[in-house]
């Protein structure tokens, strides 16, 4: 109760003035309830100043609103597209293989899904070697009773870890290593058509003049089944090799180490002999720590060259993504901290792999099954993730763990 | 538009041109040629901020320079780490600029010796590699607890505890309060801005001084609708984090959203998005399901990918070495300036166990080179010494006709390495690729030259059947 007689009704009104200003400064309002003033005329005089002091809100109360904006779409045109190259071939197209696949076709830079689809996802293709040789314990140990039949590792590859293309190589060829002439290199893969039924692809032995030999065989044997030869390259009598292969249904890989303008010169030269649907190109990659950067740079420079109109370099990339396992981090036994080596070396395929998918290949070789697999599920991810759910994630920060 | 070259003269016409030196540089133009290879920065040159005739041409100056990604600060009282500051999308159109910084997080419901593990993993993190040290960059402090009280303290124990920059993180404002508080000194990176708690943690950023990371999981409209709120009431010092959603469910949403951010503020000159860009791939222990080693290992590769496509911070929980080990690897390749040879300090390496009757072998010191060599030499188990000849960091293929590989320096190299007291015959090994240097070689060393393989996997092959009792012998007597 308010007892201010003495003043009158206008000490009365200037107290109650008052009293509201103090009561709106402390609190920012102020409901009236219940109040019955029984005058004539009441007159509330606020001074000017005291109005100022009222209505000074500390900073945060200025920001009333939230700005409403839209994010704007990333604009951008691409005048480019790779090619689409086909390998294997089946019964009706003249092969025996029971699938065939389709690599390349893009129009946009690597997973770029925000702007449009991928034709045709990156494949990943699984190592077999035509003899036992040095592999890392932690792959070993997964063909280990089947270093020796290369038609039995191929199947190892298919049947228990999905492969969907098998990458022969004929190492065995190697004029160093055992010399194995071209028609017994031919009954391997011969071997290996019979025992598997998805695409090959063939790879020699990187000897350029014995390599020509070994292809001109293989490929008489694995007439019209679109196989892949791995690879063509500048140091090769291409007017020899790439002249045979003109009328036959092959498709090449064409390798240049890590230069932008020898993969041109090579593609060039190719399409004397082959058209541009039976030529994917290998710019060579290294693992972590190895050279990735290079390997890295060359394939994306390409790829997003190939999309800005190069017509010298619109062609599937391939990955040798098993040059991961020359690192040492990746076989070699370190300091407990580092983990076992039968992690590191999947991790480092696997991160290898995938730079390349983000680089722009389209065609991974790759060696380690959980690798693949989980190449394959980011793959997946990739292209047909569900959608997402906010609330999955948005109080992350005050999980616990463990 | 795309990141384009400024030409010097460009930026040489707005310096004071009066060569005063006081940035280091001989003359204004040689700073200008430093400043367009972002080489160094604007603020070296002290006339142009401190002389009030240079206001104009200083403000002109900032805008062609900066980069189109806002550069940020975290800071300790002992270490500064950069954020962002990047100019371009693709490595080869310039550089990246600062490697992205790993944040290993800690929380408050954590016993001191887990706090003190944890932070001494994570300092302690080091890997030796081309002549570097390879390291871990900040701590995150989560709040679990959501008690401000433990929040603070346990912020002040981390502080007192690592010389890293902290991440403080909760979505409750009240608790960053109290950990901001904890840390009068810092310049913490706040985590996180959402569209629940914008005005209260407007008001802290403003108040301490600190950046604020935006997090809008999943919806960019309302994270560029932050980023403008938080602008518009002058909160200048941001970053963003659109989610990081790890597996089937996101990680292609994720790949997008990073992608597309770092798209507008590089290519469309779109300043909501010109902000370093946050990754938590630590959310893999919140969605991946199966144990520890599952989480850990998809959390690893979601690092990877962010390192790849433009995080330039990321938060992670896992602190096992084959986790890091290959990102930070991964990081330093990514964050190399392609501009520049990666070279390797030339020198001696010894390999294996040599002893004196081993092989002597010379390579050059472009770092790809001498890694597939050295690699090749260990995976061969072949004791030796390499001698890395300084070919100005050029691979041996063309330093020979370059001639960046003089058998002069050979001959130093061999005297000044001491290989000469190690081994107790004269043969030296020289690349294939070189052959046409060995005589020139053998007249400037003395020492008997032997061709080797010219591709450096055949090196072993090579000393298997090159490198006998009988061969030295004979070398040796000739």
């Amino acid at each position: 109760m308010v007892k201010k007689e003495d003043k009158g009704i206008n000490g009365l009104a200037e107290f109650l003035a008052s009293k509201i200003l103090e009561a709106l400064e402390r609190h920012g309002e102020l409901i009236l309830e219940d109040v019955e003033i029984e005058v004539d005329e009441l007159e509330l005089i606020v001074q000017p100043g005291m109005i100022r002091q009222v209505i000074k809100a500390p900073p945060v109360e200025k920001i009333l609103k939230l700005a409403e904006v839209r994010f704007e779409e990333p604009v951008m045109e691409w005048v480019g597209k790779v090619v689409e190259v086909k390998i294997g071939a089946t019964k009706s197209e003249g092969g025996t293989r029971d699938r065939t696949l389709v690599v390349g076709g893009e129009s946009l830079p690597p997973f770029y899904l925000f702007k449009g689809s991928m034709p045709h996802p990156p494949v990943i293709a699984m190592d077999v070697f035509d003899m036992k040789i040095k592999l890392p314990k932690s792959v070993r140990q997964h063909f280990e009773d089947v270093l020796n039949d290369p038609a039995e590792w191929a199947r190892r590859c298919v049947e228990k870890y999905g492969a969907e293309i098998i990458n022969l190589h004929l190492v065995s060829t190697d004029p160093y290593v055992k010399d194995t002439p071209p028609s017994e290199a031919a009954k391997v893969v011969e071997e290996v058509l019979q025992a598997v039924k998805v695409p090959l692809t063939i790879g020699g032995s990187g000897d350029p003049v014995k390599d020509v030999k070994v292809f001109k065989k293989v490929i008489d044997v694995a007439e019209g089944e679109r196989v892949v030869l791995n690879s063509l390259n500048l140091d090769m009598k291409l007017e020899d090799i790439a002249e045979y292969l003109r009328n036959k249904d092959a498709v090449v890989i064409a390798f240049t180490p890590m230069d932008l303008d020898k993969a041109r010169e090579l593609n060039r030269k190719l399409y004397d002999y082959l058209p541009k649907e039976r030529i994917m190109m290998d710019t060579n990659i290294a693992g972590i720590g190895y050279g990735l950067e290079y390997g890295f740079t060359v394939m994306e420079r390409a790829r997003l060259a190939a999309l800005k109109g190069d017509a010298d370099l619109q062609h599937p990339i391939v990955a040798g993504v098993t040059n991961a396992w020359a690192a040492r981090e990746a076989w070699m036994k370190m300091d407990p901290y580092w983990g076992p080596k039968e992690i590191r070396g999947p991790i480092w395929e696997t991160i290898t792999g995938l730079a390349t998918l983000l680089a722009g290949a389209d065609y991974l070789m790759m060696m380690h099954p959980f690798s693949i697999k989980t190449l394959k599920d980011i793959i997946s991810f990739f292209l047909r993730g569900e959608p997402t759910r906010s609330e999955d994630i948005y109080d992350w920060v005050s999980m616990k763990i463990g | 538009m795309p990141w384009k070259a400024v030409s010097p003269i460009e930026i040489y016409k707005l310096l004071p041109r009066t060569n005063c030196k006081k940035c280091g540089e001989e003359n204004c133009m040689a700073f200008a040629v430093r400043l367009v290879n972002m080489e160094t920065k604007l603020e070296k040159c002290t006339p142009l901020l401190e002389e009030s005739k240079y206001n104009q041409n200083y403000e002109k100056l900032r805008e062609i320079l900066n980069p189109p990604v806002k550069e940020i600060e975290i800071r300790s009282d002992k270490r500064v780490v950069k954020i962002g500051g990047e100019y371009v999308m693709h490595r080869h159109e310039l550089t990246y600029i600062n490697p992205t910084p790993i944040a290993i997080d800690v929380d408050d419901t954590m016993s001191k010796e887990e706090l003190i593990r944890r932070i001494d993993i994570a300092e302690n993190f080091k890997y030796d590699y081309i002549g570097r040290s390879l390291t871990l960059d900040l701590i995150a402090v989560r709040s679990v607890s959501n008690d401000p009280e433990k929040f603070r303290k346990t912020v002040g124990f981390v502080a007192s505890n690592t010389s890293f920059p902290l991440v403080l993180c909760s979505l409750n404002p009240r608790i960053i309060e109290a950990g901001l508080s904890a840390i009068p000194d810092g310049r913490p990176l706040v985590y996180a801005l959402t569209k629940d708690n914008w005005q209260r943690i407007i008001e802290l950023a403003k108040k301490y001084g600190v950046p604020v990371t935006i997090f809008s999981p999943g919806d960019l409209d309302t994270l560029v609708s932050l980023a403008k709120t938080a602008l518009d009431n002058g909160v200048n010092d941001i970053a963003l984090d659109p989610g990081t959603f790890v597996g089937r469910k996101g990680l292609g949403y994720t790949l997008n959203a990073f992608t597309m951010l770092r798209w507008k503020a590089c290519n469309d000159d779109y300043k909501l998005a010109g902000f370093p860009l946050v990754g938590t791939p630590i959310t893999a222990w919140k969605t991946v399901e199966g144990d520890s080693q599952t989480k850990m290992w998809w959390e690893t590769v979601t690092a990877a990918m962010l390192i790849i496509r433009y995080a330039d911070l990321l938060i992670m929980h896992s602190i096992e070495g084959w986790s890091l080990l290959p990102l930070v690897m991964l990081r330093f390749n990514i964050y190399t300036d392609p501009r520049k040879p990666v070279s390797v300090e030339p020198g001696l390496r010894i390999i294996g166990n040599p002893g004196e009757l081993s092989p002597v072998m010379i390579t050059g010191n472009f770092a790809l080179t001498y890694y597939i060599v050295s690699g090749d030499i260990e995976a061969g188990k072949i004791d030796c010494y390499l001698l890395v000849v300084d070919t100005e960091g050029i691979a041996v293929e063309c330093a020979v006709p370059g001639r960046k590989l003089l058998p002069e320096n050979v001959a130093e190299l061999l005297k000044s390495s001491g290989v000469e007291e190690k081994v107790k015959h004269r043969i030296l090994i020289i690349p294939g690729k070189a052959a046409r240097l060995a005589g020139d070689i053998e007249d400037a060393t003395g020492w008997k030259v032997l061709v080797g393989p010219l591709d450096s996997k055949d090196i072993p092959k090579f000393i298997g059947e090159k490198w006998t009792p009988q061969i030295i012998e004979e070398l040796s007597r000739s």
